[in-house]
């Protein structure tokens, strides 16, 4: 009797520390593998726009092919520090996303008129968006192709429903319509340790300037 | 079932904590580069897309 209780909890003990360090695998292993993927996709960036990319009209569509978890462009969004930078890389499935923060595949590219949506996770894989809830109205969200800087102002948060799929439209909340303005739109989980709602922010286009990504 | 576990284990009392340490660093690793990226896209939280 008193062997099996002994048994018991010791075994209590050890599930106790198998969960302690899933959470410090959570957060910092996860973290290391979408470090590496970054420095991929920051590489990729710098390499040449493959031969043939047709420049692109204003509406909509890739200045070139992005391929899924291609890289699409550079995130640098000033509130959330000096040394806030991600490779943003091409679809929001779960693969892609622990790369880092992914590209909606059929919304807009960078500057384009239409919704250019991203999302990113906010606890594991880095966290790219664990922080976007401290955005507030008119700061910046600088996105850098391989040529241009496009930025973007936050025009407003809200919380919304994980089944609220007009938010990724190219006029949010308006499918079917068609867009007339260049719009950035993040999403992430919400609450934090949630997969309850989303965390939704918005933002247009400001301006753009030449600007070749640099390293790092 | 630890106690019992150490009892078992061969060789003096280094010897045997060096083993521990060795057997508790496996375990580590096989539940940090196995089991745990197995069980992580499982759990549903960190969710971040909309629709579905």
């Amino acid at each position: 009797m008193r062997a099996a209780l002994r048994a018991l909890g010791d075994l209590s003990l050890t599930a106790g520390l198998v969960v302690l360090l899933f959470c410090a695998y959570l957060l910092w292993g996860t973290g290391s593998y979408t470090a590496a993927q970054q420095e991929l996709l920051r590489e990729e960036l710098l390499v040449e726009a493959p031969p043939g990319g047709k420049p692109g009209d204003r509406r909509g569509r890739a200045a070139w092919p992005v391929r899924l978890g291609g890289a699409v462009a550079l995130l640098a969004i000033p509130r959330l520090g000096d040394d806030y930078r991600y490779a943003i890389v091409e679809g929001v499935d779960q693969d892609r996303l622990r790369m880092g923060p992914g590209h909606y595949p059929g919304t807009a590219m960078p500057g384009k008129i239409g919704n250019f949506v991203l999302s990113g996770h906010r606890t594991t894989y880095a966290a790219p968006f664990n922080r976007i809830d401290e955005l507030r109205r008119g700061d910046r969200i600088l996105v850098d192709t391989r040529e241009t800087r496009y930025t973007y102002r936050v025009t407003g948060k809200r919380v919304v429903e994980p089944t609220e799929i007009g938010v990724i439209a190219p006029v949010p909340d308006r499918p079917g319509h068609e867009p007339d303005r260049a719009l950035i739109t993040l999403s992430t989980c919400h609450p934090e340790y949630s997969a309850a709602q989303r965390l939704i922010v918005s933002g247009e286009l400001e301006g753009r300037e030449k600007h070749p990504v640099r390293p790092g | 079932m630890y106690g019992w576990i150490w009892r078992m284990l061969p060789g003096n009392l280094a010897t045997r904590v060096f083993t521990t340490l060795v057997l508790v660093g496996l375990v580590a690793a096989v539940l940090w580069y196995v089991v745990f990226p197995w069980i992580e896209p499982r759990i549903s939280f960190d969710l971040t897309t909309v629709g579905r």
